[in-house]
C-alpha cells in the first residue's frame, strides 16, 4: 500500500480489470440485485430484438426505424456498461490493495511447537486456533495470535504501512500479533487466535475486496427510493402510450424505452455500489479497517465521542510550563539553575525544562567538570554538582523538602503556597534548590496535542459532542479539558465509568464512537455504536469494535467520522443530481415525442434541439455519458468541510440540486449540436 | 387580485385560534367547552358502549376505521337503493341503479363526494340527510381521526397507543364538527340559504314562463359538505347556485369553512410534535454535563413558531407556497380571457367569465377553484370544464399532488409522506442517515412511503389510460381532442385525491365510469391511510434521536422550500407528460 499508488484514481491494471468485470457484471442474474440498472438491461435488449425486426411491437414502419433502434440500444447497452465500469473500478482499488495483502499471505511456512516440545513445519493455512508457533527473527508470522512468552521487534509495515517496527510481548496491552507481519528481532512463542480463513488479514482482504460486502440499511433504504422512483416513471411511460394514441401520437417503442431510461434514476443507480465501495475504500486507505459498511455509515451519525485523554488528546509526558521562583529568589536564577540541571537530562521533563529556560533567554552552559546526577525512583531528584561545590537539585516538592531540611535549610513560606496553585492548574510541581536554599518550582504541564483544538473545534462545528476520559483527578482533569476545548470530562475514570457514559448517551438517542486498546476496554467498544480499536492493542479489544485502526492512532476516529459522512453525502448528493435532471430530460423529449402531431408543443422545446431523434438520442447519450463523467466524483466522495447542517445542506442543494437542473440542459445542447449532422447523414 | 390577497390574510389569522382549539380536542386537553361536551360524549359512550380511555395500537385503530367505514357503507347503500319509499320525499323520486348506488356510496364514505347524479333529481331529502348529510361528517370525522392517531404516532409519546378511534370520532364530530356546522349554517341561512323540508315550488318568472325553485335542508348540507371538506352538491350545479351560494358573504363563508380545518390540522400537528420535545426537553434537566451544549441548540423563540408550532410552521409553509403559486396561475389565465372567442368579438376584458358567476367574477372563483381542489373539497362555485386551459391545470395539478393542505386530514398525512423523502435526500446530503422528527428513516418506512407515494399516480395514470384506451371510457367524453383528455385526468385525479369536483363535462354516469371512479376513491382513501398508520406505527416503536447544531432541522424555511421543490419534482414530474398532452397542449393551441 505504497502512498503513491493511493493517489492515483486508476491504473492501467485497474482499468483492464474494470473493462473486463464491466461485461462479466451484464450477467442478468447480477444485474437483478441493482434493478435500476436492470431495468436498462431489460430495455437495452428489448431494442436489440426491435433492431432485428422493427415492427414486433406494432410499430409503424418507416426507412429509418431500424438505424433508430440500433442506436438507441447501442446507447443504452453503453449505459449499462458504464454503471458496470464504476463499480468495477471501485471493486478493483480494493482489490489491488488487497493483493498486495495477499502476497504476504501466500506461503507462509509455520513452525508449530508440538506438546512434547519437537517442532513441526507445516503451511500457514493449516494452523488451527490453539496451536503454539514459534517465530525467530526473520520469520513471518503465521496467524493472527497472542504472544505467550518472548519479546520482540515486529515489522507490521505490511498492514500498517509504517515502517518502524513495534515492540511486542507477553501480557499486558501489547501482546498481540497479526499474520503477515515479520519478526525483525529476537522470538516469540505465539498462541493463535483464529482459524485459518478467517484471520484479521482474511477478513481485511475480503473487506476490502468487496466481496463480504452487504448492502447498509441505508444503502437498502435508498435503493428503496431508487426502485419506486423507477416504477413511477415505469407507471407513466406505460400509460403514456394509450394516451399518446389518443391524442393521436403513436409512439415508439424505443422512444417510450429511451424516456424511461432517462427518467429513471440511472445516474445513482449505477454509481451508488461504487460511492459504498469507494467509501470503505477511503477508510482502509487510511489505514482503518471497518468491520462492515455499516460501521462506516454509523460513522457520519456520531453524536458523541469519548476519547482518552493520555495518547489521543494529550502526550501524557509532562513538559515544563513556567518558572515560579519562591522565597525571595530571582527568577532568572531559577531558571539558570533549572537549565543547569536539565542539560544532561533525557527525560521529556528536562528537556522540556531547557527548551523553556532557553526560550525564557538563558544561555547558560555546561562547566567543565561538573557531576551530573541521575534521576531515580529512589531520590526522586536529578542534578548536577558543579566544579565550585555548587549542587543543584530539582525533583519532587517533597523530595527536595526533605533532602534541603537534611541540609539544615529553610523551607521558604510561600512554597506550599506555589505547590498547591500548581496541583490546582493540574500541572505537577517540580522544585529546584541551589544547595539549602529552594529557589522554586517547575510547573509541568501536561500539554494538549497540537492541532486538537482546531479539531475539536470542528467537531464542535457538526455538532459532535467530545467527552475526555481519564485517570486524573477532577482539577486536573478539568484544566486539561478547558484546554483543549471538550466538551465534558470524566474524571478517575474505571473501564466501567466508560460504559455507564456511553449507555447515558445512548439511552438519549445518541450515536456514540470511542477508541480503545486495552482488554478492559472491550466491553466500551462493544457498547459504542462506533469502535475504533489500536492495532497495537488486545485482541479481545479489537474483537470487540467495529473498526480496528492499524496506525494505533486514536485521533484518527476524527477522521473516520468525516468519511464516514463524506460517504453520506457522497450518496445524497448523487441522488439529487440524478433526480434533478429529469426536468431537462422532460424539455428534451416530450416535445420531441409529441411535437409532429402537436406541432404548438413546439414551444416547450426550449433548448431549440435540432429535430425529435436528435432530441431524444441527446438526452440518452447525456444519461449515459453522465455516469462516466462522475465516477471519480463516486471515488473520491463529495468535498466536505465542517459547518454546520444549515449551511451544508444549502451549499450542496446549490450545487447538486440547483447544478443537477441546469448541467443537462447545457450538456444535452451540446450533444445535440454535435451529434445532429451525424444524424442527418445517416438520415434520421 | 387585493381581494384574494386580503382573503388569504384573514384565513392566516383565523386559523390560528381554530388550530390551537383542535389542538386541544386531539390531545385531550381541556377547553373551555369541557363543561357541555364531556356531558355529552359521556352520553354517547356510555351508549355505545365506547371506553375511551382504552388505547389502540395502529393496527386495531386501522382495523376499527375500516370495519365501521365497511358498516356504513353497507347501510349507505341500502339506502339509496331503497330511497323510493315514501319517507321524506316529496318529489318522488325512485331508487337508484346498483353502479350509481356503488359508486355513491363510496364517494361519500371517501370524503370523496364525487357526484354521478344531479342532487335534485337523483335524491330525496331521506337520503340527502341520512346518507349524504350524515357520511359528510362521519368521513370527514374519520379522516381527521386517522390523522390525529397519525400525528400521535409522529409525536411519539408512547410506544404503540395512537389513541382510541371511537372516542376520537366522537370528539371530533360533537366538539368540532357539529358546532362548527351549527355556526355556519345559521350564517348561511342568513345569507338565504333554505333549510327546510318543502317540496320544490313552482314561481312564473317576470318573463312569464314557469320556474322550478328547488328546496330542501340545503343549508345543513352545505355547510359541512365544506367544512368538512366533502364537495358534493345538494344541487347538481352546487355552490354556484344562487340556492346553495347566494352572495359574496356566503362565498366566503364557505371558503373559510373548507379552509380552516385542514390548516388547523397542520397547526395541531405542529403543536403535538412541539409537546414531545419539550416533554424530552425538561427531562434532560436533570441530567449533568449536557447544559453546556444543550443550550447551543436551544429552543430559539418566535411568534410563528408559537403560532403554528415548530415543525408545523415549514409545512404549513410549504404548502401555503405551492397554494399561492397556484393560485397566482389559477388567476393570471382566467384574467387573461379566452383568445377564440375574443375572435368572434366577445370582449376579455373581464377575464375569461364563460361559466362563471358574475356576482363572485374572476377573483373569487379563481380563489374558490384553487382552494376547493387544494383543499380537497370538490365543491364549485364556477364551471371547472370552462375554465381556461391554464386555470383548469390547476386545480388538476393540486389534486394530484393531493398534498395541499388537502383533505381533513389526509393532506397533512400525504405531506409528511413527502417531507420523510425531502429529509431522506437533504439528510444525507449533510452527512446523516436520515431523521425526521427524531426518528431514523429507514428501510421499512422508506418502503411503505414509497408505496404510498406509487399509489397516487399509479390509480390516476392507469385508469386514465384505461378510459382512452377503451370503447366505454371514450363514450363519457364528450369534448374530443385535448379537452377530452384534460376531463378524464380530471375525473380520476379527484376521484383519486378524494376531491369530489368534476369537470362536469363528462357524461360520467356509466357502468364503466362508475366502477372506475368508485375504484380509484377506495384505494385512494384506504390504501394510504393503512400506510400512512403503519409509518406512524413504525417510527413510534423507534427510539429517539438526539437533536444537535448536526442533524437536519425540518423547521426551517430552507426546508419549507426544499419540501416544495420535492413535491414537485415527485409528483409533477409525474403527471407532465399528460398534462402536456391535456391542457398544455390545448393552451399552446388556442393561443397560437
Amino acid at each position: 500500500m505504497s502512498k503513491k499508488q493511493n493517489k492515483k484514481l486508476i491504473t492501467p491494471e485497474i482499468f483492464r480489470q474494470a473493462i473486463i468485470g464491466s461485461f462479466v457484471k451484464l450477467n442478468p442474474r447480477t444485474m437483478m440485485k441493482n434493478p435500476v440498472m436492470f431495468v436498462v438491461e431489460v430495455g437495452f435488449i428489448i431494442t436489440l430484438v426491435l433492431s432485428i425486426f422493427p415492427t414486433l411491437f406494432g410499430d409503424l414502419a418507416a426507412s429509418n426505424l431500424r438505424t433508430y433502434n440500433i442506436i438507441v440500444s447501442v446507447i443504452l447497452f453503453i449505459t449499462v456498461l458504464f454503471a458496470n465500469f464504476a463499480e468495477s473500478v471501485a471493486e478493483g482499488r480494493g482489490k489491488a490493495q488487497a493483493a498486495s495483502l495477499k502476497k504476504t499471505q501466500n506461503d507462509t511456512k509455520a513452525r508449530l511447537l508440538k506438546e512434547d516440545g519437537s517442532e513441526e513445519i507445516i503451511l500457514s493455512s493449516q494452523l488451527k486456533k490453539g496451536d503454539i508457533v514459534m517465530v525467530s527473527s526473520g520469520e513471518i508470522i503465521p496467524g493472527d495470535g497472542e504472544v505467550i512468552e518472548g519479546i520482540a521487534s515486529v515489522d507490521e509495515s505490511a498492514i500498517t504501512g509504517e515502517s518502524a517496527p513495534v515492540v511486542r510481548e507477553s501480557g499486558g496491552d501489547f501482546c498481540s500479533v497479526t499474520g503477515g507481519t515479520t519478526v525483525v528481532s529476537d522470538w516469540l512463542k505465539i498462541k493463535i487466535t483464529s482459524d485459518p480463513g478467517n484471520s484479521f488479514l482474511d477478513r481485511m482482504i475480503a473487506l476490502v475486496e468487496g466481496a463480504s460486502r452487504k448492502k447498509t440499511p441505508n444503502e437498502i433504504a435508498l435503493s428503496t427510493l431508487l426502485v419506486s422512483l423507477t416504477i413511477i416513471f415505469m407507471i407513466v411511460i406505460v400509460t403514456l402510450y394509450p394516451v399518446g394514441i389518443y391524442s393521436g401520437v403513436q409512439l415508439k417503442t424505443s422512444t417510450l424505452i429511451a424516456l424511461t431510461v432517462c427518467l429513471i434514476p440511472t445516474t445513482i443507480g449505477g454509481l451508488l455500489s461504487a460511492i459504498g465501495i469507494a467509501g470503505m475504500d477511503r477508510v482502509t486507505r487510511f489505514n482503518v479497517i471497518a468491520m462492515s459498511g455499516k460501521a462506516v455509515e454509523a460513522c457520519g451519525d456520531v453524536d458523541t465521542m469519548i476519547l482518552d485523554k493520555t495518547g489521543t488528546i494529550t502526550y501524557g509526558n509532562r513538559l515544563a510550563a513556567d518558572f515560579f521562583p519562591v522565597g525571595g529568589a530571582s527568577r532568572s536564577d531559577l531558571v539558570r539553575c533549572a537549565a543547569l540541571t536539565s542539560l544532561h537530562d533525557e527525560t521529556p521533563e528536562g528537556k522540556s525544562t531547557l527548551e523553556l529556560a532557553r526560550r525564557l533567554g538563558d544561555k547558560s552552559t555546561e562547566t567543565e567538570g561538573s557531576t551530573f546526577i541521575e534521576f531515580t525512583a529512589q531520590t526522586r531528584m536529578s542534578g548536577v554538582d558543579l566544579p565550585n561545590g555548587l549542587k543543584i537539585r530539582k525533583g519532587a516538592a517533597d523530595a527536595i523538602e526533605q533532602y534541603v531540611k537534611e541540609l539544615g535549610g529553610q523551607i521558604p513560606a510561600d512554597l506550599h503556597e506555589q505547590v498547591d496553585k500548581i496541583a490546582g492548574l493540574g500541572g505537577t510541581p517540580l522544585a529546584v534548590c541551589k544547595n539549602s536554599r529552594i529557589l522554586g518550582v517547575i510547573y509541568l504541564k501536561d500539554t494538549v496535542k497540537p492541532g486538537m483544538v482546531e479539531r475539536f473545534e470542528r467537531l464542535r462545528a457538526i455538532g459532535i459532542k467530545t467527552i475526555m476520559c481519564t485517570g486524573d483527578n477532577p482539577l486536573t482533569a478539568a484544566t486539561i479539558a478547558k484546554e483543549a476545548g471538550v466538551d465534558g470530562f470524566i474524571a478517575e475514570c474505571k473501564p466501567e465509568d466508560k460504559i455507564d457514559v456511553i449507555k447515558k448517551e445512548q439511552a438519549d438517542g445518541k450515536i456514540v464512537a470511542m477508541t480503545g486498546d486495552g482488554t478492559n476496554d472491550a466491553p466500551a467498544l462493544a457498547q459504542a455504536n462506533v469502535g475504533l480499536a489500536m492495532n497495537s492493542g488486545t485482541t479481545a479489544a479489537k474483537e470487540a469494535a467495529n473498526m480496528v485502526d492499524l496506525d494505533s492512532d486514536p485521533t484518527k476516529i476524527l477522521e473516520v467520522v468525516e468519511i464516514g459522512k463524506q460517504l453520506l453525502i457522497t450518496r445524497g448528493s448523487l441522488t439529487t443530481f440524478s433526480i434533478a435532471n429529469d426536468i431537462a430530460k422532460y424539455f428534451a423529449i416530450i416535445p420531441a415525442m409529441f411535437m409532429e402531431a402537436i406541432p404548438q408543443l413546439a414551444v416547450l422545446n426550449i433548448m431549440h434541439l435540432s429535430s425529435p431523434y436528435s432530441a431524444i438520442l441527446s438526452a440518452l447519450i447525456f444519461n449515459a455519458l453522465i455516469i462516466p463523467c462522475l465516477i471519480p466524483l463516486a471515488m473520491k466522495g463529495v468535498k466536505y468541510r465542517p459547518m454546520s447542517s444549515g449551511k451544508m445542506l444549502a451549499r450542496n442543494m446549490l450545487i447538486y440540486g440547483v447544478g443537477g437542473i441546469i448541467t443537462p440542459f447545457i450538456g444535452i445542447k451540446i450533444i445535440d449540436l454535435i451529434i445532429h449532422p451525424l444524424l442527418t447523414l445517416i438520415g434520421l | 387580485m387585493f381581494q384574494i390577497i386580503l382573503t388569504i390574510i384573514i384565513y392566516l389569522i383565523m386559523v390560528i385560534p381554530v388550530g390551537i382549539y383542535v389542538y386541544h380536542i386531539a390531545a385531550g386537553k381541556r377547553t373551555f367547552a369541557d363543561p357541555v361536551f364531556n356531558r355529552i360524549d359521556g352520553v354517547i359512550y356510555k351508549i355505545s358502549g365506547i371506553k375511551p380511555q382504552n388505547g389502540m395500537n395502529w393496527k386495531k385503530y386501522a382495523l376499527s376505521l375500516l370495519g365501521t367505514n365497511a358498516v356504513m357503507i353497507l347501510l349507505g347503500y341500502i339506502i339509496l337503493r331503497i330511497q323510493s319509499i315514501g319517507i321524506f320525499n316529496p318529489n318522488g323520486i325512485e331508487g337508484m341503479e346498483p353502479s350509481l348506488s356503488f359508486n355513491t356510496i363510496i364517494s361519500f364514505m371517501t370524503n370523496t363526494n364525487l357526484q354521478h347524479y344531479s342532487g335534485e333529481s337523483g335524491l330525496p331529502y331521506l337520503s340527502q340527510m341520512l346518507v349524504i348529510t350524515f357520511m359528510m361528517f362521519v368521513s370527514a370525522a374519520s379522516g381527521y381521526a386517522a390523522c390525529v392517531a397519525f400525528i400521535r404516532g409522529l409525536a411519539g409519546k408512547s410506544k404503540d397507543n395512537v389513541g382510541n378511534f371511537f372516542a376520537d370520532l366522537v370528539r371530533i364530530t360533537t366538539r368540532v364538527l357539529l358546532p362548527f356546522s351549527i355556526i355556519g349554517g345559521l350564517l348561511l341561512v342568513w345569507q338565504g340559504v333554505p333549510q327546510n323540508l318543502s317540496g320544490n315550488v313552482v314561481v312564473d318568472t317576470i318573463e312569464g314562463a314557469k320556474q322550478v325553485i328547488a328546496m330542501g335542508p340545503v343549508a345543513a348540507l352545505e355547510i359541512i359538505k365544506h367544512l368538512g371538506t366533502n364537495g358534493g352538491g345538494f344541487f347538481g350545479a352546487n355552490s354556484a347556485t344562487p340556492m346553495e351560494n347566494p352572495t359574496i358573504i356566503s362565498n366566503l363563508i364557505e371558503l373559510y369553512s373548507m379552509m380552516l380545518l385542514p390548516g388547523a390540522c397542520v397547526i395541531t400537528f405542529g403543536k403535538m410534535v412541539r409537546d414531545r420535545k419539550r416533554s424530552r426537553a425538561s427531562e434532560l434537566v436533570g441530567v449533568d454535563a449536557e447544559e453546556a451544549f444543550a443550550s447551543k441548540s436551544k429552543i430559539r423563540r418566535s411568534f410563528t413558531v408559537w403560532m403554528y408550532g415548530r415543525e408545523g410552521r415549514s409545512i404549513f409553509a410549504a404548502m401555503g407556497i405551492i397554494f399561492v403559486i397556484g393560485l397566482v396561475v389559477c388567476f393570471w389565465a382566467e384574467s387573461q380571457g379566452n383568445p377564440l372567442l375574443a375572435d368572434v368579438g366577445l370582449n376579455q376584458s373581464m377575464g375569461s367569465m364563460e361559466g362563471k358567476e358574475v356576482r363572485f367574477g374572476i377573483a373569487q372563483s379563481a380563489m374558490f377553484t384553487t382552494t376547493t381542489t387544494s383543499f380537497t373539497t370538490g365543491t364549485v362555485n364556477n364551471m371547472h370544464d370552462t375554465l381556461t386551459p391554464l386555470g383548469g391545470m390547476i386545480p388538476m395539478l393540486h389534486m394530484m399532488l393531493n398534498v395541499v393542505f388537502g383533505g381533513k386530514g389526509v393532506g397533512l398525512m400525504n405531506m409528511i409522506m413527502y417531507a420523510i423523502l425531502a429529509v431522506f435526500i437533504c439528510g444525507l446530503m449533510i452527512g446523516r442517515t436520515p431523521e425526521y422528527l427524531g426518528k431514523k428513516i429507514e428501510g421499512r418506512e422508506m418502503k411503505l412511503t414509497a408505496l404510498c407515494i406509487i399509489i397516487h399516480p399509479l390509480l390516476i395514470l392507469a385508469f386514465s389510460a384505461l378510459a382512452v384506451g377503451t370503447a366505454a371510457g371514450l363514450e363519457g367524453i364528450t369534448n374530443p381532442g385535448f379537452h377530452g383528455l384534460s376531463q378524464v385526468l380530471y375525473e380520476f385525479a379527484s376521484s383519486a385525491a378524494n376531491n369530489g369536483s368534476g369537470f362536469e363535462g363528462l357524461a360520467d354516469n356509466t357502468m364503466f365510469w362508475n366502477i372506475t371512479t368508485g375504484l380509484a376513491m377506495f384505494f385512494g382513501r384506504y390504501l394510504s391511510i393503512v400506510i400512512q398508520l403503519a409509518i406512524a406505527g413504525s417510527l413510534m416503536k423507534k427510539k429517539f434521536v438526539s437533536d444537535s447544531i448536526g442533524t437536519l432541522h425540518t423547521d426551517t424555511a430552507s426546508f419549507a422550500i426544499i419540501l416544495v421543490f420535492v413535491v414537485y419534482i415527485f409528483a409533477a414530474l409525474t403527471f407532465f407528460p399528460v398534462l402536456a398532452l391535456g391542457p398544455i397542449a390545448e393552451h399552446l393551441t388556442i393561443w397560437a
